[in-house]
């Protein structure tokens, strides 16, 4: 099986959510991509919901450094210990697993194990997982600490990108949108207007 | 659309509520354009149990946030235009379900019926196939005409003339709307599928010999398509031979069979009041029924007030009728002595089963049509009566049975005169002594209610006096729902079918008539085509 990038690792998981930490700094997934991480018994697949860079240390806080530079990678240059002491995690709002042959649109028995492997997923994979608009549900209902509408917007511009009629695709999740969304008309404007 | 397969069915969406009287409500898929969606198509509803077939009788559009009506979404943005069709808005259509096909083999063997239920919750609507269609109409056969197609498909809509016939019908339509032509092929089903013999009183000669379209081109009639099955009668023999007509027989009525019936049904027509319609009958008991006419109108000033002095017929009633009498010698098929007996000529032809059309030249209007076609039936129909009764004592064969087609039937048929002409007799009795009417109307609402309710069969094209619709549809099942597929047709070739030669009412194309290929379809061979054919068929002769 083609696992995809692997990108960061699992350091904190719970049902409905899991963080990882990036192998490289800055290097994170894009805001609203599908990425999966192996459980014990199933894959378990999520939305980038949150992407932070923060210091390792909680007690130390990052200083500007580059005044006196010409470009921001000098910073680095001229601060090589700054990579360690930086580090960058992203939150993922789990939306599905597969088990076995099955994909399943909803959340897996277990939560994503701690130093699971993060990938990003392939566009095939993509296409895979989107062939149902079910999990769409998940994330409208979720409450978290970014706008879900700006999240589900990155996501399905995100996915859009998997498919060569990438409008069609949009058109079809939002008419799903629509659906979920019932009478909310306003909310259904401006995530469409985002779609784009 | 066009080109669907055969069994192919276009979903387009799911039952969501309804009633059987009031027919079902469907949500259109948001896939489906509500523009797209025409009154009067026809759809499939897969139900649990059974297959239900219905019409499209009214499309709405619905939304689901009232809010929307007054803060509409940005539809400026194509994109949002796109997603907001069929969801948060939604098309919906009203279906009237009309006859459903069980799944077992029972129900298939049995073939549609009438629908006593409705689909359950949810249950797939599509677009019915061309093979659905055809399941319903039947395929074209040595009893069923084909008349048209449904809207938007190319499936072939028969109609049942052996049903036909058994029943008198209507054809009905504003001007200009296609009655004529349709006609003209609803006698040419019956012709080819031999289910009757047709006497057409064509008031407007457009039957027999030719006809017009509305750019002028000449459309062939009957007797060009079919000429050893159709004889044209002429009154207007000076007409007839402007046009080229292949006449075989001239009319000429002679006064002695002039009746007061007859002059009673032209009251209106020729300005006579009621004493003067009295006064007849007085005159033909004083000089005998053959006789009075000539006489009356052959009187010297001297002898009329003798006679109007013995007989006590006021003066100005006598000369109101002697007015009205003499103009019915403009009418030059009128003469004194008539060599010949029309109606005997007529019989003889219908005997041999071939259909006689009577052209009226340029006598097209209502008295002499009035006169005529009234006087000519009244025999005809007293001969096949006593067929029928002989027929009945088993004296005799029953006669082939005889359609009679009459226009502006509102004329004949009015509250007035429907109970004292022979076609409101004919439309009442039914087919007890096989003839029935084919009667072709613009004004339907003219039509005595109860002649109306006896037609079987009712095609209509489109009307929009509302007092003619109410009329057309009395009684019928779905009343209001047809009334709006009927004030939807295109005001051209399309027609309204329901009644007793149909399994459930249907709009149709009505089929093209007048282009050669439209002739071909109809069997009719070029002349060249035809030398072709016979010399194969001698050839086949001698074949080895
Ligand atoms: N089945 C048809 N095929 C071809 N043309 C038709 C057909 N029905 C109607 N038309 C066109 O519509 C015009 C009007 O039809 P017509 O039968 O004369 O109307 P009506 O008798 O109702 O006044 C015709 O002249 C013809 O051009
Ligand atoms: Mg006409």
């Amino acid at each position: 099986m083609d696992l995809g990038t692997k990108v960061a690792e699992v350091i904190e998981a719970s049902s409905a959510e899991f963080v990882a930490q990036c192998y490289k700094l800055d290097q994170g997934p894009a805001l609203g991509s599908l990425v999966k991480t192996e459980g014990e018994l199933c894959e378990i697949f999520g939305i980038v919901y949150d992407v932070e860079t923060h210091s390792l240390d909680p007690g130390r806080r990052v200083i500007a450094r580059g005044e006196q530079m010409e470009t921001q990678d000098e910073v680095f240059r001229a601060n090589p210990q700054l990579a360690r002491l930086l580090s960058t995690d992203f939150r993922v709002l789990v939306v599905g697993h597969r088990q076995g042959d099955g994909l399943h649109h909803y959340l897996p028995p277990m939560p994503a194990p701690i130093h699971g492997f993060v990938y990003i997923c392939q566009l095939e994979e993509v296409q895979g997982f989107a062939q149902s608009l079910d999990f769409l549900g998940l994330v409208i209902d979720a409450r978290l600490s970014v706008s879900v509408d700006e999240v589900v917007a990155a996501c399905l511009r995100c996915f859009s990108r998997a498919y060569p009629d990438s409008h069609a695709f949009l058109v079809k999740a939002g008419k799903e949108l629509a659906r979920l969304l019932g009478g909310d008309a306003l909310r259904l404007n401006s995530v469409l207007k985002r779609l784009r | 659309m066009a080109e669907q397969n055969l069994d192919e069915r276009t979903r387009l969406g799911t039952v969501v509520s309804g009633s059987l009287t009031r027919g079902v409500d469907v949500k259109l898929d948001a896939s489906i354009s509500v523009e797209d969606m025409v009154v009067g198509r026809y759809v499939a509803i897969e139900g649990e149990k059974r297959r239900f077939f219905g019409m499209i009788t009214d499309v709405s559009l619905e939304a689901l946030d009232p809010r929307a009506m007054t803060t509409p979404p940005d539809v400026a943005d194509p994109f949002i235009a796109e997603v907001i069709a069929g969801t948060t808005t939604y098309g919906k259509l009203r279906v009237l379900p009309m006859l459903t096909i069980g799944g077992d083999a029972v129900s298939i063997l049995e073939g549609p019926q009438p629908v006593k239920t409705v689909p359950t919750h949810f249950s797939e609507v599509k677009l019915a196939s061309q093979r659905d269609v055809e399941l319903v109409f039947g395929a074209e056969d040595d009893r069923r005409f084909h008349v048209g197609t449904p809207l938007d498909m190319e499936t072939k809509v028969c109609l049942d003339v052996s049903k036909f016939v058994n029943r008198s019908n209507g054809v009905f339509g504003k001007s200009g709307t296609g009655k004529t032509f349709l006609t003209r092929l609803l006698l040419i089903g019956m012709l080819q599928k031999q289910a009757a013999v047709s006497l057409v009183f064509d008031m407007h000669s457009e039957y027999g010999w030719e006809g017009k379209n509305e750019k002028g081109y000449k459309v062939k009639g009957l007797k060009q398509l079919f000429p050893s099955k159709v004889a044209v009668f002429a009154l207007d023999e000076e007409s007839s031979r402007w046009r080229k007509v292949s006449t075989d027989f001239v009319v000429k009525i002679g006064y002695g069979d002039i009746e007061p019936e007859d002059i009673e049904l032209l009251r209106q027509t020729l300005n006579l009041t009621e004493a003067s319609t009295q006064a007849v009958y007085q005159l033909a008991r004083e000089f005998g029924d053959k006789r009075w006419l000539k006489t009356v109108l052959n009187l010297e000033e001297d002898d009329s007030k003798q006679l109007i002095s013995k007989l006590n017929i006021h003066d100005s009633t006598y000369r109101n009728l002697r007015r009205g009498l003499e103009s019915l010698r403009r009418f030059p098929f009128l003469v004194p002595h008539a060599v010949d007996n029309p109606v005997q000529r007529i019989l003889e032809y219908l005997d041999r089963g071939i259909n006689v059309v009577l052209e009226f030249g340029r006598f097209d209007d209502s008295a002499a049509y009035i006169l005529v076609a009234n006087l000519l039936s009244r025999r005809i129909y007293a001969r096949y009566r006593e067929k029928a009764e002989k027929a009945m004592g088993g004296d005799m064969a029953p006669s082939r049975p005889l359609v009679i087609t009459i226009e502006e039937a509102h004329r004949f048929l009015n509250p007035e005169l429907s109970t004292r002409t022979i076609f409101g007799r004919i439309a009442r009795e039914m087919r007890k002594y096989n003839v029935t009417l084919l009667v072709i109307d613009q004004r339907p609402s003219g039509i005595d209610d109860e002649i109306m309710s006896q037609l079987g069969t009712k095609i209509t094209c489109l009307l929009d006096d509302e007092r003619d619709v109410d009329s057309v549809l009395a009684g019928v099942a779905g009343k209001s729902e047809l009334k709006s597929v009927l004030s939807k047709l295109e005001t051209k070739q399309q027609a309204l079918v329901f009644g007793h030669a149909v399994p459930m009412p249907v709009v149709i194309k009505t089929r093209d008539y007048g282009s050669a290929e439209s002739y071909k379809a109809l069997g009719f061979l070029e002349a060249a085509e035809l030398k072709k054919k016979t010399e194969k068929d001698i050839e086949g002769l001698w074949a080895p």
